[in-house]
């Protein structure tokens, strides 16, 4: 075995343009990740998150350091690196099959017609979406619209799957099905997953490791937390499981404790004159 | 007070349920009614106190008459042109006959053009007008959108040129037309050709800066989607981009045509070019005391037609539109 390692991020920093000057979102974020690992970025929202999954899926440059997959360098989105968007963004105007369809048509390899069909048709099944593939996104439910941009990314094969909050706008119960789902096709396709989240227990249960980040400005990795627990999990079984309930504990530990999340006056302050502007235009407009 | 109010609530729920059908149907059908009798009242008593060196301003009663008159003007030079061409081939047979040698020549009937041939040619005129322009600035607008550099390039002669009024072009165009239009066998007279190219001028806007606006402002998502899956520059036009500006598209062609028909009409009375502004100014004219209402039925039928056009693009874009659910007006 090679010391090397599947997906390797190394001292990726990067600075946005800002009227005010460049803002560095992120510094020195260093990451090794295996072959088949499920990894979970959390941390408080506006921390850099995104800002990391588009890194490694190529959407952003990184002005500093970089991204090695399979020791190439990573300098511009590609099907090897799937992603499944917060809201889903299929295109609203394809079907649910067609949807999937695009992405195969679009990534390299030699199916032949009928092989490209039963491809798309084994995807869908495999989000437990056959029976509404002719239905229009807007036909369908927001946990359904989900199922159906994992099938797209599965559909590309991808070397990684880039999930951005993917279960973050849908209820409690519909999120539970998906993360069984995720959990099923991992433990049967082996991807290596690069997951944000802000569950602390969705994290805990799905990943091999939780990546914990600091609060930005020029935010970075701050622990990185293995989960040893048994695969296949359960999360009835895991609900009083102690050493499940340890990693949680952990997690929060580090996103309350050690990265409260502290605003200054002037923010507070800025944040309210924004409320109440939003509210105030919300009432002249009723 | 709330448990009053609680029973006459679900009755006044349950007539809601039943009665709207009627209740629209009614509305849809009887309020445009109210609306057209109030104007049609308005019109014949203002009518009657319009004195003007025509006569008396035409009411409705004497529009409706000028509008049958004009059916039956054009079904009698028809028929004038029936004669004319049975006649030619009946003189063009017998000098066969008399001498084989001899070619027959087939001249066309010259008669004034009836409203309703005026009506076709300036259908005719704005829909080519149109659809050149459209073709034009669809895709202008499509790389506007797509490149901010490209926008920022053409954006000054937009706003140079979207405010010019078509009339002031007329001239221009007029003589650069007869000047560069130069052949032995036109295929289009140039009258028509002024007046399509004055069309296009005019047409090109609205729709080169909507298609600009929606194209520039399709969801960043769905622009890294295609980011993610390679699209190239085809496919990303046609599977992203044209789709989802399509709204913003058809908003742009459906102001275009408004625009070019209401141009249509001015260029054709200033330039004196066939079609139903021609018909107008040959009316205003004549100065007889049919023409006010002669005029009126112009004014009528340009405004029908419009009405048709914009509804002709309305149902083409519920066609196209892959929003079938969205409320289109
Ligand atoms: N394209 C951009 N231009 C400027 N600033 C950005 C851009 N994208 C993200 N940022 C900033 O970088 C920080 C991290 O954003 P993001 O990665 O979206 O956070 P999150 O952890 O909530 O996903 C935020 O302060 C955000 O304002
Ligand atoms: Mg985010």
């Amino acid at each position: 075995m090679s010391n090397k390692h599947h997906l390797e991020l190394t001292q990726v920093g990067i600075d946005f343009p800002t009227p005010k000057g460049p803002f560095t979102a992120l510094q020195n974020v260093n990451l090794r990740i295996d072959k088949g690992e499920f990894i979970s970025l959390i941390g408080h929202s506006g921390c850099g998150k995104s800002t990391v999954l588009n890194i490694v899926a190529g959407l952003y440059q990184a002005t500093n350091g970089g991204v090695i997959l399979d020791n190439q360098e990573v300098n511009e989105p590609g099907p090897e690196r799937a992603v499944v968007f917060q809201n889903h963004s299929l295109l609203p105007w394809l079907s649910a099959y067609k949807n999937v369809e695009l992405a195969v048509k679009q990534t390299p390899n030699g199916r032949s017609k009928k092989e490209m069909k039963e491809w798309v048709e084994h995807n869908l099944e495999l989000v437990h979406m056959s029976h509404a593939a002719d239905k229009l996104p807007a036909e369908i439910s927001g946990g359904m619209k989900q199922r159906v941009g994992i099938a797209r990314a599965l559909a590309m094969e991808p070397k990684v799957l880039l999930m951005d909050e993917p279960f973050g706008a849908l209820d409690a119960l519909t999120r539970a099905h998906l993360q069984d789902s995720v959990m099923e096709i991992h433990a049967e396709l082996g991807n290596t997953v690069i997951m944000i989240t802000h569950d602390v227990d969705e994290a805990v249960l799905l990943s091999d490791r939780i990546v914990m980040m600091t609060n930005g400005p020029a935010a970075t990795i701050g622990e990185i937390l293995p989960i040893e627990l048994a695969r296949p999990r359960n999360r009835i079984e895991l609900a009083d499981n102690p050493e499940y309930n340890h990693y949680r504990h952990e997690v929060l530990k580090f996103l309350y404790e050690k990265q409260r999340k502290v605003e200054s006056v002037d923010e507070h302050r800025k944040k309210l004159a924004k409320h109440n502007k939003a509210s105030s235009k919300g009432a002249s407009v009723a | 007070m709330f448990k009053q109010q609680a029973v006459p609530m679900i009755f006044s729920q349950v007539k809601q349920i039943r009665i709207p059908s009627i209740n629209n149907i009614l509305r849809a059908a009887a309020l445009p009614l109210i609306g057209l009798v109030i104007f049609l009242g308005l019109w014949s008593v203002m009518a009657k106190n319009i004195d003007t060196s025509l006569g008396q301003f035409p009411g409705p009663i004497a529009v409706w008459e000028q509008a049958t008159t004009l059916i039956d003007e054009h079904n009698a030079q028809m028929d004038k042109a029936d004669v004319f061409y049975t006649r030619q081939e009946e003189r063009n047979a017998a000098r066969v006959a008399q001498d084989p040698t001899y070619e027959p020549k087939i001249r066309a009937f010259t008669g004034a053009p009836t409203f309703f041939e005026q009506i076709w040619t300036s259908l005719y005129t704005v829909l080519v007008g149109f659809v050149v322009a459209s073709l034009i600035a669809i895709p202008i607008g499509i790389i506007c959108g797509l490149s901010k550099n490209a926008y920022t390039a053409i954006n000054p002669l937009i706003q140079l040129f979207k405010p010019v009024s078509p009339l002031a072009w007329l001239p221009l165009v007029t003589m650069v037309v007869s000047a560069v239009y130069v052949t032995s066998d036109p295929m289009f007279s140039k009258s028509f050709i002024t007046s399509a190219v004055t069309v296009s001028l005019c047409c090109l806007w609205p729709t080169l800066i909507n298609t600009a606006v929606g194209v520039s402002s399709i969801e960043s998502d769905l622009i890294n989607v295609s980011k993610v899956l390679r699209l190239n520059a085809l496919s990303h036009v046609t599977k992203i981009v044209l789709p989802s500006s399509i709204p913003a598209i058809f908003t742009g062609l459906r102001l275009s045509l408004g625009i070019g028909w209401m141009v249509l009409i001015a260029a054709e009375m200033l330039a004196q070019n066939p079609g139903l502004g021609k018909f107008v100014w040959d009316e205003f004219q004549n100065g007889s005391s049919e023409s006010l209402a002669r005029i009126m039925v112009a004014v009528l039928t340009i405004g029908v037609i419009g009405f048709i056009l914009d509804r002709l693009m309305l149902m083409l874009q519920k066609q196209v539109s892959w929003d079938k659910s969205a409320v289109l007006r």
